[in-house]
């Protein structure tokens, strides 16, 4: 197992990545979709008068933050598939490593997202272990920071990824 | 018309209990979850991507769903004031169709800090049978009166 850290994988801590917007603007229909998944009744998201009043209209559950930035899975002339979270499959690539599971997930809310945003994000690699065997497999954890802001920006959210990419252990 | 707060601080105690909530999972609940939240990996809609690739016995709920289903337990229990500052989990285990998932709370502390915002930190796990398949700390601002609003905070009165 490797106890190090690739230098080219050093090379990318602390640095902000992937600076994008939303490819769509924050909408209801996910966020009814969404509340239907899990069966939230909060009337903040189904009536209006309810979220005019606590919330200055209507809002999108929080949890939801990471949702505007999934991208479409086809999308007219794009050629390569484009992937959420792209710091995350950039080290299972550069580290050879195959399977990834997160394992760990911290937000932290700031201004409500509304119907009509246009989000911004960046992605920073905060931290990449040394190789582990875990009941899994083989492989590294790693730390991911995600930051968004809307178009205003103002900052909505800070959620904190803990990735761990491996290889599976033949029998 | 005016909507009255479901809870407030002061009704919320060290140690306080929040009712379960027990739901049956389905290939549809998973399925409805990852789409819901635009996860189009397979490990959450192709059975025999799941088990040859992931080494999991079927597809299992992703980690945004998970965070949806665990902001909706909380504020069922605060209520529409009941406001999301900063939420934790850890995945130990996944969750199937076929499981009964459980979420279960306890109120862990209670406080207003310097700008005069409630908050109570709670521990939530979902849990199928007695193994723990995510355990979950979760910050949330409740009114600290009749007339208090958290969603009503902006800048440096806000503290998540």
């Amino acid at each position: 197992m490797s106890t190090t850290v690739p230098a080219e994988i050093a090379a990318r801590l602390d640095v902000p990545q992937y600076e994008e917007e939303g490819e769509f603007p924050v909408e209801r229909g996910y966020v009814w979709t969404t509340c239907a998944s899990v069966e939230n009744g909060n009337p903040l998201f189904w009536d209006d008068e309810v979220a005019e009043e606590l919330t200055g209209g209507p809002i999108a559950p929080p949890t939801m933050v990471s949702v505007w930035f999934r991208p479409h899975h086809w999308a007219p002339g794009r050629t390569a598939e484009r992937l959420p979270l792209q710091v995350h499959f950039d080290l299972k690539e550069a580290l050879g490593l195959p399977e990834a599971v997160m394992t760990e997930n911290t937000i932290v809310f700031h201004e409500p997202v509304r119907p009509g945003d246009r989000l911004r994000t960046h992605q920073v690699l905060r931290s990449v272990s040394d190789e582990k065997a875990t009941k899994l497999g083989t492989g590294r954890f790693w730390v991911i920071d995600v930051e968004y802001r809307n178009q205003h920006g103002d900052l909505v959210a800070v959620e904190s990824y803990t990735g761990f990419g491996y290889r599976r252990d033949l029998p | 018309m005016s909507h009255a707060p479901a809870l407030v601080l002061g009704s919320v105690a060290e140690g306080d209990v929040l009712p379960v909530l027990a739901y049956p999972v389905t290939a549809t609940t998973v399925v409805l979850g990852a789409l819901a939240s635009r996860d189009w990996r397979p490990m959450h809609h192709d059975k025999d991507f799941a088990v040859e690739r992931n080494g999991t016995r079927d597809i299992f709920l992703n980690t945004p769903n998970q965070a949806a289903w665990f902001e909706r337990y909380v504020t069922d229990w605060t209520g529409p004031h009941g406001r999301l500052g900063r939420v934790t989990f850890r995945m130990k285990g996944s969750v199937f169709p076929g499981d009964t998932m459980e979420l279960h709370g306890t109120v862990e502390d209670v406080g207003v800090d310097d700008v005069g915002c409630g908050w109570v930190q709670l521990a939530v796990t979902l849990r199928v049978g007695d193994e723990e398949k995510t355990t979950c700390a979760m910050r949330v601002a409740v009114p600290v009166d009749e007339n208090d609003n958290p969603w009503r905070r902006r800048g440096d009165q806000w503290r998540p």
